[in-house]
């Protein structure tokens, strides 16, 4: 068997593991840091969703409730933060160290000790982070964009969160390292690139975009950092810098940033709607096109998120033809979901609500973004709740639903149980009643106006922000229900079979459930890659 | 797909993917996040005006416990010949890709230099339909480059500065890191061909070479802060200037360090003409930092 060769001994037996603590804090297995990442994410999933909370009680009605506006901006600063460095990105992590090893047919990820590295730095990022709430000054409040001379404004906590970001960097930085070293370098022989399942390919394209730009996000902090402590005047007009300069270095980030949080998203969907579907994946090959011009794109495109700051005419002209563009690999990409879909067996399993319910909202985010990305529109819609309705739209049922859509799919595999299909149909619908309740009216408020990042409004706004508030307690306190879920599947339930899913193909429906815990350290041979490729 | 299936068969270790070399539980990764966050705690303290320096101070230490410790750990394995060729390739890989990120954090700030000089320092200037930005907010100043801004801010009373012309020192550096290049090809080229002799001495010289470079950036440092009145706090000249030699020369340092424990390595006789990553991967980030220099070279002293 074995032919893996292991530190102290040649031979390892498949389920031997480390004990105890040390089995997580040393490991270097790509199950247990998946699983490390995923439950890392879905605590920083709650802690950034009772931020949330607190916005949503205190805008339930007009007039100040409960906190405020600077511990408001707090909370709006540091959901953002904690959802997307400490909850999205950390499950995409998470679900790539799980998946692309079983995936491609390798033993474990490339680099298993930076692997672990990259994940441990990540709590320590996060106290920092939250350290900055309990200094003189309090936490962060200028909006994760972290613009000047806003944030330069801050208290002790300063350093604290420009140090917190250069760790999350670091962290996604190696992570990616890892994704494209094993991808490039672990397939088993035989798996082509063109083989590969959808979320292997997402990935790596994800991980190009986070090497490209958080070295990016990295330098645009730093020179925060020494334009509040050293003097230097980077975003200060007095020294012949520019505000305006920290944007358009921190979009260069912020846009690739966004579709690192979706792209992944698209590699799970194109798996789980063939499954249930019970078709082979529409347009395999136009998927991986649609992704790499997507991710080519996210990077001419940033100033579209501040057309209002002033830029000239040709410059405005060019992001918002090329923001349009974007439109067209997406298209591709929900159309070839549409047509996979088309005259499949269906079966609306919870994996599969969650994939179509990604795939309606996604694209209603999709088309508010192309409203965002018209000029003169945008005008009127910059920094109100139309924008908020936009990205969350894009990230919630978007990105936060593939990823359930994904744990629910590959559950039974990795614990050798079912799930309750009864309560992941619960959570479903209340997740997706209480989402839509909770961001469909933004849109309407931001289009009559209301700005985001205020404590307080005008009372025409009333009505709307009272729906949304009750659907954010729907949907914050249905993700419960998703917890309960997995730890019953963990616990115990029906034992899954070998491949629980009828539909499914890949490599990782090849291997015994639940997984063993060292799988593939003899590659697939070449009969099984034919039988788990995808398409 | 044929051909890669036949590679199966032939065994050869870069396509089987058997034989992975997966290393056992290890304690370096959680220690080196520790160390990262008592580093990082330490200088917030320090700005801040708490215990930093030492909280500082101890994070250097466990850094070097780190290097120490975890490198020595991948050194041992690799000399135990552990590592196969399929490894040898993903720390390749790795390495690459860690050199990109890098090539992308100096990006930035050469993006910010370039937006200095192409955008908000003419806009200042009252460049096309910012004009009133020279008529009302900051009148009668010109777009010029080198430039500490509108407010004139400079250590000197009357708000002038110099700057460091490129056909001195700059020049000198660039000439001792071009030099340094191809010392450490000789080198690998004497790795390649046995050469042991030939390899230490030209090692050697690299290093030096190396540390030379940061010796003469730190004297061009000192000459600006005592007599050119040019300090990171002088306006985007200053803040540009600084941070990016600044990167640069700390990059150096790290190559130079990097490239010092190699040479210690090949003085007890580590590496063979096959096998050699880890000089391999230091002498990639030496021409990483040649590179960049080049670029500070041309766009930071010349142009």
């Amino acid at each position: 068997m074995a032919n893996t060769t292991h530190a102290d001994h040649a031979h390892d037996h498949h389920d031997h593991k480390p004990h105890g603590l040390k089995r997580w804090l040393f490991a270097t297995n790509h199950k247990d840091i998946g699983t490390m990442y995923l439950v890392f994410a879905c605590l920083m999933f709650f802690l950034g969703g009772s931020m949330a909370l607190v916005i949503r009680a205190e805008l339930f009605q007009p007039g100040l409730q409960f906190v405020d506006p600077q511990f408001f901006n707090s909370m709006t600063t540091v959901h953002a933060l904690l959802m997307l460095f400490g909850a999205v990105m950390p499950a995409w992590t998470g679900l790539a160290n799980w998946m692309i090893p079983l995936q491609i047919g390798a033993p474990d990820m490339a680099l298993p000790r930076l692997n672990n590295f990259s994940f441990w730095i990540l709590p320590f990022a996060f106290m920092l982070l939250l350290l900055s709430f309990f200094v003189p000054g309090g936490g962060p409040a200028s909006g994760w964009t972290m613009y000047p001379p806003l944030v330069l404004q801050m208290g002790d906590g300063f350093p604290l969160m420009i140090f917190a970001v250069h760790l999350m960097g670091a962290s996604s930085i190696l992570g990616a390292i890892n994704v494209i070293v094993t991808v490039m370098n672990m397939r088993a022989p035989g798996m082509g690139l063109l083989n590969m399942p959808l979320f292997c390919w997402t990935w790596l394209i994800t991980a190009y975009l986070l090497i490209a730009v958080m070295p990016v996000l990295a330098g645009a902090v730093t020179m925060l950092l020494t334009d509040h402590f050293f003097g230097t005047s980077f975003f200060n007009a007095a020294g012949g810098g520019d505000p305006v300069m920290f944007q358009h270095i921190f979009w260069f980030f912020g846009h690739p940033e966004v579709y690192i949080l979706i792209l992944p998203a698209f590699g799970i969907v194109s798996e789980i709607i063939p499954t249930f579907a019970r078709k082979p994946l529409f347009g395999y090959e136009t998927m991986v096109y649609a992704s790499a011009s997507i991710a080519f794109l996210s990077f001419i495109v940033w100033a579209h998120h501040m057309f209002t700051v002033g830029m000239p005419l040709a410059g405005q002209l060019f992001f918002m033809l090329s923001t349009m563009l974007i439109a067209v690999p997406t298209g591709v990409k929900v159309f070839n979901w549409c047509a996979t879909m088309w005259k499949g067996s269906l079966t609306f399993e919870t994996p599969m609500l969650f994939s179509i319910a990604f795939l309606f909202l996604f694209t209603i985010g999709g088309f508010s973004g192309l409203m965002l990305a018209i000029v003169p529109a945008d005008f009127q819609y910059h920094d109100t709740y139309f924008v908020v309705a936009h990205f969350h739209y894009v990230l919630v049922p978007g990105a936060v639903f593939a990823i359930m859509a994904g744990v629910y799919y590959w559950l039974p595999k990795w614990t050798g149980h079912m799930y309750d299909e009864k309560l992941g149909k619960l959570h479903f619908w209340l997740s997706i009643i209480g989402v839509n309740l909770l961001f469909f009216p933004q849109h309407f408020l931001g289009l009559a106006g209301m700005p985001r990042r205020i404590p307080d409004y005008a009372t025409q706004f009333a009505d709307w922000n009272m729906v949304s508030s009750i659907g954010a307690f729907i949907f914050g306190f249905s993700q419960l229900l998703f917890v309960a879920v997995v730890w019953k599947a963990v616990r115990g339930g029906v034992t899954a079979p070998q491949r629980p899913w009828e539909g499914a193909h890949g490599l990782e429906w090849e291997l015994p459930t639940p997984v063993p815990y060292h799988s593939w350290d003899q590659p697939p041979p070449p009969s099984v890659i034919a039988q788990g490729v995808t398409h | 797909m044929a051909t890669m299936t036949a590679h199966a068969h032939d065994g050869t270790p870069q396509t089987t993917g058997g034989k992975y070399y997966v290393p056992h539980d290890s304690p370096w990764p959680v220690y080196g996040s520790a160390t990262l966050f008592v580093l990082m705690i330490g200088l917030c303290g320090w700005l801040n005006d708490w215990y930093g320096p030492w909280l500082f101070a101890l994070g250097l230490a466990m850094l070097f416990g780190l290097f120490a410790g975890w490198f020595g750990v991948v050194i041992s394995e690799h000399q135990k010949g552990m590592y196969d060729l399929q490894v040898d390739k993903s720390f390749r890989m790795g390495m690459m890709w860690f050199i990109f990120s890098e090539v992308m954090f100096f990006a930035a700030f050469f993006g910010a230099l370039f937006y200095a000089r192409q955008l908000s320092v003419p806009w200042l200037g009252g460049d096309g339909v910012r004009i009133f930005n020279k008529l009302l907010l900051w009148q009668g100043f010109e777009n010029t480059w080198p430039t500490n801004g509108p407010a004139k801010l400079s250590p000197r009373d009357d708000g002038s500065f110099e700057t460091i012309p490129a056909f001195g020192l700059p020049a000198i550096n660039t000439a001792i890191l071009l030099l340094s290049g191809v010392t450490v090809t000789i080198a690998h080229h004497a790795l390649r061909e046995g050469k042991r002799k030939i390899l230490n001495i030209f090692l050697a010289a690299t290093f030096l070479l190396g540390f030379l470079f940061v010796a003469l950036q730190i004297e061009e440092y000192h000459h600006a802060y005592t007599e050119l009145g040019l300090k990171l706090s002088t306006g985007i000249y200053g803040s540009t200037f600084f941070m990016l030699t600044g990167f640069h020369g700390f990059h150096v340092t790290v190559g130079a360090i990097m490239l010092l424990v190699i040479w210690l390595r090949t003085m007890s006789g580590h590496f063979t003409p096959q096998r050699h990553f880890a000089f391999e991967a230091v002498a990639w980030y030496w021409h990483f930092v040649d590179v960049v220099w080049l670029g500070l070279f041309v766009f930071v002293y010349w142009v």
